[in-house]
């Protein structure tokens, strides 16, 4: 089984990053590092590998810039990296990431693809629903728990007052929580052997698309404005003098929590 | 890329000893300092993933690098404030292994090397003794070769994973005749004659488990003689480079792992109608260390550097082992002072880092020891 899982090079969170002024997209360094939630889906695709046959192959778009990110996600046992790294997928957007995350699955030929929910960075949430519809497969989205089947892949798919038990055949895409499984640290000879693994930079021309259909102006959004998120409001100190508790209710009340 | 010396590879191995540090080690490192003892769970992790293989030649399984991988890899261990922890594995993979790979045998690779790789076996090394510190050569335990092998008494003091490890490397006097005449042994924790004679109470390093050993008639086989006999001595010394090299880069680790914690403290901590950080004499002296600390760092990389490529670096480490573990002492004094009373606290880690790095400029080689080292060496 091919598995292809979606990962992407994010600056590190413990870094603060830079966001242009004029267009407000992310400043992006040379080191930048695997998302965190990708680690999940990565690991996925291990012990499905690991339980049968396969290969892995990270699928990524974006600056490879010295590819820390990328070569995490092989240290951990992947075998390989495409990455899609074009001056014209500047400002791309979900759609356009979908459109050129596909088309490089696609080429692959992957069995079945594997996404994270979301991204830390852009937190749209909708790029892996976006790939299947675009492969014409179908997507086992928030799995929680997965297991290979004799024909294809079943799921539990989180939601909010329980989970569903969803299953398919192949090919097909699932997108995973964090939590589905714990993430293995790449062991050292891993980290050594990351390097000699094989990484196709791709262009968007090496995959047939039309520059105008992808990155800024294909993305069909323009960011007018970036606000800080508001810093909280302290809260309401009660001072307890016997009677705080019924305060503390009266409040609740208001608040139409009880 | 943090120095010259650095190459992508020992970049993503200090990141992920960071991560793995973080996750797995500064939630539990209190109680482990309570209970005075490394869970062996978490150093067969460590052992899993390749943590205990940086040194060992490729051949072998391991990684085949050398002092500037240990250096990396000791500078991201003390990222986790528990010194103890830290020094657990460094006396097993850059203390008592170098001997067991240097001089040990094909056959002595075979037998103990894989558990050893894996941390299934954990190794200590048994020099210092109640009357021969850093002057080794005042070693009084004795082995006697008995039929086919060696009889084994005498005690040994602050020996750092004494307690629970499997496997000490141990320095006895084989040839009393000879101010040098020592020999390096493979000792099974196990093997009769073999004691604990105390678990040490200590002022820091509480989660590192220190004993008192005592030998009585224990008898060792041939098979176990580590190296050359009556060569044990040379053997030492070779090793005191590398590890005065951890100890440096501990102190290093330590020294910007405390001015982190005193930034995060002194950004928030209002006093005075502003931060502490608003005070010159604070954000200055606070500058200074993180110069002294950047020195020290490109003393420690250079020295690491020196030895990995062969050169006699004797002054060099001496001079970096000296000037880091004062260093660390004058860094961390400071940044528990701007702790103000929280950094009196058991429940600080500034607290914790301070009673640990005070062995720094006394281990593996006192300061006035270090000192004389460079000063024998400067002289015209």
């Amino acid at each position: 089984m091919k598995i292809a899982v979606c990962v992407k090079q994010i600056p590190d969170p413990a870094t603060p990053y830079q966001l242009d002024p004029t267009t407000h997209w992310v400043i992006r360094p040379p080191d930048q590092v695997m998302d965190d939630t990708d680690r999940y889906g990565v690991e996925v695709a291990l012990q499905l590998k690991e339980a049968s046959e396969g290969e892995v192959v990270l699928v990524s778009m974006g600056p490879a810039g010295n590819m820390q990110g990328i070569r995490q996600a092989l240290a951990m046992g992947a075998d390989k990296a495409v990455i899609i790294d074009d001056a014209e997928l500047k400002g791309s957007g979900a759609l356009s990431t979908a459109k050129v995350l596909a088309a490089a699955i696609k080429r692959e030929g992957a069995d079945l693809v594997i996404a994270g929910t979301e991204s830390s960075d852009g937190y749209t949430g909708v790029v892996p629903q976006q790939i299947s519809e675009l492969l014409d497969v179908p997507a086992l989205t928030f799995a929680r728990k997965f297991e290979k089947t004799e024909t294809g892949i079943r799921i539990e798919r989180q939601t909010q007052s329980g989970y569903d038990v969803v299953e398919c055949g192949l090919p097909a895409l699932i997108s995973v929580t964090a939590g589905v499984v714990e993430p293995r640290y790449p062991t050292f000879k891993g980290i050594m052997q990351a390097k000699q693994k094989p990484v196709d930079q791709l262009t968007v021309s090496d995959l047939g698309l039309d520059g105008d259909s992808v990155g800024g102006s294909g993305s069909g959004q323009d960011i007018t404005e970036v606000s800080p998120v508001p810093s909280r409001q302290a809260g309401q100190v009660i001072e307890d003098d016997g009677e705080g508790h019924l305060r503390i209710v009266e409040l609740l009340e208001q608040a139409k929590v009880v | 890329m943090r120095n010259i010396y650095m190459t992508d590879e020992l970049e993503e191995i200090r990141h992920q000893v960071e991560t793995f540090v973080e996750r797995e080690v500064v939630p539990n490192g209190d109680q482990w300092e309570e209970d005075g003892l490394i869970p062996r769970e978490l150093l067969e992790k460590m052992g899993s993933l390749g943590m205990f293989s940086l040194r060992v030649p490729e051949a072998r399984g391991g990684l085949g690098m050398g002092e500037i991988a240990s250096v990396v890899f000791a500078e991201a261990l003390a990222t986790s404030t528990f010194a103890g922890f830290e020094i657990t594995a460094l006396v097993h993979t850059d203390l008592a292994m170098p001997h067991l790979l240097r001089s040990g045998t094909p056959e002595q690779h075979d037998r103990v090397l894989p558990a050893v790789m894996l941390g299934e076996t954990i190794m200590a090394l048994a020099i210092t003794e109640p009357d021969a510190g850093s002057d080794v050569a005042g070693i009084r335990t004795s082995a006697v070769k008995d039929g086919d092998g060696y009889r084994l008494n005498g005690s040994k003091l602050y020996i750092t994973n004494g307690v629970y490890g499997d496997l000490v490397v141990v320095a006895a006097r084989t040839d009393p005749s000879e101010r040098y005449g020592l020999s390096m042994f493979l000792v099974e924790s196990d093997r009769e004659g073999f004691a604990v004679s105390k678990k040490l109470d200590k002022h820091g390093w509480r989660s590192s488990d220190t004993a008192e050993l005592t030998f009585t008639d224990c008898w060792i086989p041939q098979e176990n003689l580590l190296g050359t006999e009556h060569r044990g001595f040379y053997e030492i010394m070779k090793n005191f480079q590398n590890e005065r090299l951890i100890l440096g880069a501990m102190a290093v680790g330590a020294a910007q792992k405390g001015i982190e914690l005193a930034l995060q403290w002194t950004q928030q901590r209002a006093a005075f109608g502003g931060t502490l950080y608003d005070k010159q004499t604070i954000r200055h002296r606070l500058a200074m260390h993180q110069a002294h600390v950047d020195a020290g760092r490109a003393a420690l990389y250079h020295a690491a550097w020196l030895a990995e490529n062969g050169v006699d670096a004797t002054k060099e480490v001496s001079a970096m082992k000296a000037f880091t573990g004062e260093m660390v002492n004058d860094v961390l004094y400071d940044c528990l002072q701007f702790h103000g009373g929280m950094g009196y606290m058991r429940e600080s880690p500034i607290e914790r880092m301070v009673r640990d790095a005070r062995i720094l400029s006394i281990g593996g080689g006192a300061t006035e020891v270090m000192l004389e080292e460079v000063a024998k060496r400067s002289m015209l």
